[in-house]
C-alpha cells in the first residue's frame, strides 16, 4: 500500500506528517483501488464503484469483527496475558479464567468426530462416485445433503433425549466394563460428554466431508481409472491407485474443513457437552467447549472481565477456524492445480 | 502409471485380492447405509415425539407458564419469520452485490482477496458472529433486540449467496454479455438486465437455500435476539425466535416444555426439508 500521498497541483509524492498519513493512506487507497476507472461512462463508473464496495465490504468485515473481538478481549489480555492460553482454572465466581479446558474439550470433541467421520465421509464419496449406480448415487447423495441441512439445534434435541440416555444405559458401562482399565473409557457413565458430542460431531461433518471428496474424486479423468482397469486392479485396487492417491491432497483439504466446521459447532455439542471447564481423561465425561462456554455464559455473564474472557475465546476460536481454513483452501488449491498441469 | 503399482497387483495371490475387494466395497455400501440410518433415525424421533406435541394451541398460543398445560410457540414462529425476513433483506441485496462484483469484475486485483475472504467468512463460527454483533449493536444500544439478530443472520447469509450468485452468473455465457455491449447498452445495464436478470431463478435457488440454513440458526441469536415470552415484535426489543425457543425447552426440566422443543423441532425440520427438496426438484426439472 501507498504510504505517501500525492500533490493536487504537481502530482509529486509529498510527505505528510505523522499523524495525517494514515488517514491519507486510507483515501490513497479507496481513491485506487475504488474509484480509479478511467475513460467510463458515469453510469459504468458509478455501477464499478458499488460493486467494488461490496466486495470490499466484506474484506472490512473481516477485519472488523478481528478487531471488535480483540477490542472486547482486551481486558481479559491485558490481565491475564499469554497464560490465558495455558492455565486450566476457569472460574467465573472468582473471576480466574483459564482457557486451556476449553481448548482442550474442542481439540478432544472435534478430534474424536474427525477419527469418526473422515473414513466414513470418505467411504461415502467413493461409494457415490464409484460405485453406485446412478440413480442411487442420486438418491443416496441428496439424503446424506439432507444430514446437513438439520438445524444443529435438533440435533442437539436429539442428543439429549436419544443419543445420550442410550450411550449412559447401554453402550459406557459395557465399554467401561470391558476397556475401563484405559484412562480413555475409566469413569462412571454420564451420558453426556466428550464421546457423545464426539459422536454427534460426526454425524454433522460427514455431509462436509462427503460433498467435498466427492467434488474431488469427479476431477480425476477417467483414463488414469481405465489405466489402472487394464493393468487387471480389482474395483479396489483400481480405487486406490487411481482415485484416492491421486486426491490425497484435496482430501486432507476436506479433513480440514471438516476440522473447522466441527471446531465452531455450537449448539448441538453445547446441549450434550455437560457443560463442566475441566480437563479429565476419560472420553465420557463431561467437558466444554470453547464455542459452547460462550453460548452458555455470555447472555449470563455479568462481571466485564467474565465477559472479555468469553471474548478471548470467541476470538481464540476465529483464529483457529481461521487458520484451518486457510490450510485446507491452500490444500484444495494444490490439489486443483497439479490437476490441471 | 508407476511401476510399483504393477507389481502390487501380482505379488498377491489372486483370491486374497477379491477378498480384500468384496470386504472393502462392503464397508463403503455400510458407511454410506450408516449415514442414512442416522438421518432416519434423527428424522424418525423428531416425528414420533414431534407429532403428540402439535396441536392449534401450539400454533397460535403464547407460552404458557410452568405447570400450566398447553400454550404454543406462536410468538416464536412469528418472531423467526420477522428476523429471516429482516436479515434477508440485509444478505440478499449484500450478497448478490458481492457475487456480482466476483463474476463480473473478478479479474481484478482486489477480486481473489475478495473471493478469500468470503471463504473465511463463511467459516467463521456463528457464534463468533453473535459476540461480535453484540459488541458493535447490543452494547452501545444496551439492549437484546431484534435489529441485533437480524443483521447477525445477515451476515451468516452473506458469504453463502455471494458464492452461489458468482457461480450463476458465470454459467451464463460471454458471448450474451458481448450481445449486449456490441448494442451500445452499457455495461452496468447489461450486467443488470442481461445476465443478472436471467439468472434470477438460479440465483432465487441460492437465496432460498441461505435462508433455510438461517432460519435454522440459534447460535448467533442466543445473546443478540435472546427470547421473549410475550407479543413483542419492535425493532428495539429481544424477540422470540424458534430455534432459540427449542433450546430453551430442551434444556429445561420439564416434561411438557420437552414435548414442545419436539414440535418445534418438527416445524423446524419439515420447513428444512420442504424447501430442500423443492428447490432440488426445480434445479433438475430445469436442468432437463
Amino acid at each position: 500500500m501507498n504510504l505517501l500521498q500525492y500533490s493536487p497541483r504537481t502530482h509529486t509524492p509529498i510527505a505528510i506528517p505523522q499523524t495525517t498519513w494514515r488517514i491519507g493512506n486510507l483515501a490513497t487507497f479507496i481513491r485506487k483501488h475504488l474509484l480509479q476507472s478511467p475513460g467510463m461512462r458515469f453510469g459504468d463508473k458509478f455501477f464499478l464503484f458499488l460493486a467494488r464496495l461490496a466486495g470490499f465490504s466484506v474484506i472490512l468485515l473481516l477485519a472488523l469483527i478481528l478487531v471488535y473481538l480483540v477490542y472486547a478481549s482486551l481486558p481479559a489480555i491485558q490481565k491475564f496475558g499469554v497464560s490465558f492460553l495455558y492455565t486450566s482454572t476457569w472460574d467465573p465466581v472468582r473471576e480466574v479464567f483459564g482457557a486451556l479446558p476449553v481448548i482442550y474439550g474442542t481439540l478432544v470433541t472435534s478430534f474424536l468426530a474427525l477419527f469418526i467421520a473422515g473414513p466414513i465421509g470418505v467411504g461415502i464419496a467413493l461409494f457415490l462416485n464409484e460405485l453406485a449406480p446412478k440413480r442411487v448415487a442420486i438418491v443416496a447423495g441428496f439424503l446424506i445433503e439432507m444430514l446437513a441441512a438439520i438445524p444443529s439445534v435438533v440435533f442437539g434435541l436429539w442428543g439429549i433425549f436419544v443419543l445420550a440416555p442410550f450411550l449412559r444405559e447401554s453402550f459406557q458401562p459395557w465399554m467401561i466394563d470391558t476397556l475401563g482399565f484405559i484412562p480413555l473409557f475409566e469413569g462412571p457413565a454420564y451420558g453426556v460428554g466428550k464421546f457423545a458430542s464426539g459422536l454427534i460431531l460426526a454425524l454433522m461433518i460427514i455431509p462436509t466431508i462427503s460433498s467435498i471428496t466427492k467434488e474431488i474424486f469427479k476431477t480425476i479423468p477417467a483414463h488414469q481409472r481405465e489405466a489402472a482397469i487394464a493393468l487387471g486392479g480389482t474395483r479396489w485396487e483400481v480405487m486406490k491407485i487411481s482415485v484416492l492417491k491421486a486426491s490425497r491432497s484435496g482430501i486432507f483439504g476436506a479433513l480440514f474443513l471438516g476440522l473447522g466446521r466441527a471446531l465452531g459447532e455450537t449448539m448441538a455439542v453445547t446441549m450434550v457437552i455437560g457443560n463442566r471447564a475441566q480437563i479429565m481423561p476419560s472420553l465420557f465425561s463431561p467437558a466444554q467447549t470453547m464455542a459452547s462456554v460462550i453460548a452458555n455464559e455470555y447472555a449470563e455473564a455479568t462481571s466485564d472481565i467474565h465477559m472479555a474472557a468469553l471474548a478471548e475465546v470467541g476470538l481464540v476460536l476465529f483464529g483457529v477456524t481461521f487458520l484451518i481454513n486457510f490450510a485446507a483452501r491452500i490444500l484444495i488449491h494444490r490439489m486443483g492445480r497439479s490437476q490441471n498441469a | 502409471m508407476k511401476k510399483s503399482a504393477l507389481f502390487q497387483f501380482a505379488e498377491r495371490k489372486y483370491p486374497y485380492r477379491k477378498l480384500k475387494n468384496v470386504l472393502i466395497l462392503s464397508t463403503l455400501y455400510l458407511s454410506a447405509m450408516l449415514a442414512v440410518t442416522f438421518l432416519g433415525a434423527v428424522f424418525a424421533y423428531v416425528v414420533m415425539r414431534g407429532v403428540p406435541g402439535l396441536s392449534l394451541s401450539f400454533l397460535t398460543e403464547l407460552p404458557k407458564p410452568v405447570g400450566e398445560e398447553g400454550g404454543g410457540m406462536a410468538n416464536a414462529l412469528l418472531g423467526s419469520l420477522e428476523l429471516v425476513f429482516l436479515a434477508s433483506s440485509l444478505g440478499i441485496v449484500w450478497g448478490v452485490m458481492v457475487g456480482v462484483y466476483l463474476s463480473e469484475f473478478g479479474r481484478e486485483k482486489m477480486a481473489s482477496s475478495v473471493r478469500f475472504a468470503t471463504e473465511l467468512l463463511n467459516s467463521v463460527p456463528s457464534i463468533v458472529i453473535g459476540v461480535f454483533v453484540y459488541v458493535i449493536l447490543v452494547k452501545p444500544l444496551k439492549t437484546f433486540s431484534t435489529l441485533a439478530g437480524a443483521v447477525a443472520l445477515g451476515v451468516l447469509m452473506v458469504p453463502t449467496i455471494a458464492r452461489t450468485t458468482e457461480e450463476i452468473l458465470k454459467m451464463m455465457p460471454v458471448h450474451f454479455r458481448e450481445a449486449g455491449l456490441a448494442l451500445g447498452i452499457p455495461r452496468w445495464k447489461v450486467i443488470l438486465k442481461v445476465v443478472v436478470r436471467g439468472s434470477i431463478p438460479g440465483i432465487t435457488t441460492g437465496v432460498i437455500l441461505a435462508v433455510a440454513r438461517v432460519a435454522g440458526e440459534t447460535a448467533p441469536l442466543l445473546f443478540t435476539a435472546l427470547n421473549n415470552r410475550f407479543w413483542q415484535f419492535g425493532l428495539f426489543e429481544p424477540i422470540a425466535s424458534l430455534p432459540v425457543q427449542i433450546y430453551t425447552y430442551a434444556i429445561s426440566p420439564f416434561e411438557e416444555w420437552h414435548t414442545q422443543a419436539w414440535a418445534g423441532a418438527l416445524i423446524l425440520v419439515l420447513f428444512v426439508f420442504a424447501i430442500n427438496l423443492c428447490t432440488r426438484v426445480l434445479l433438475a426439472k430445469r436442468s432437463q
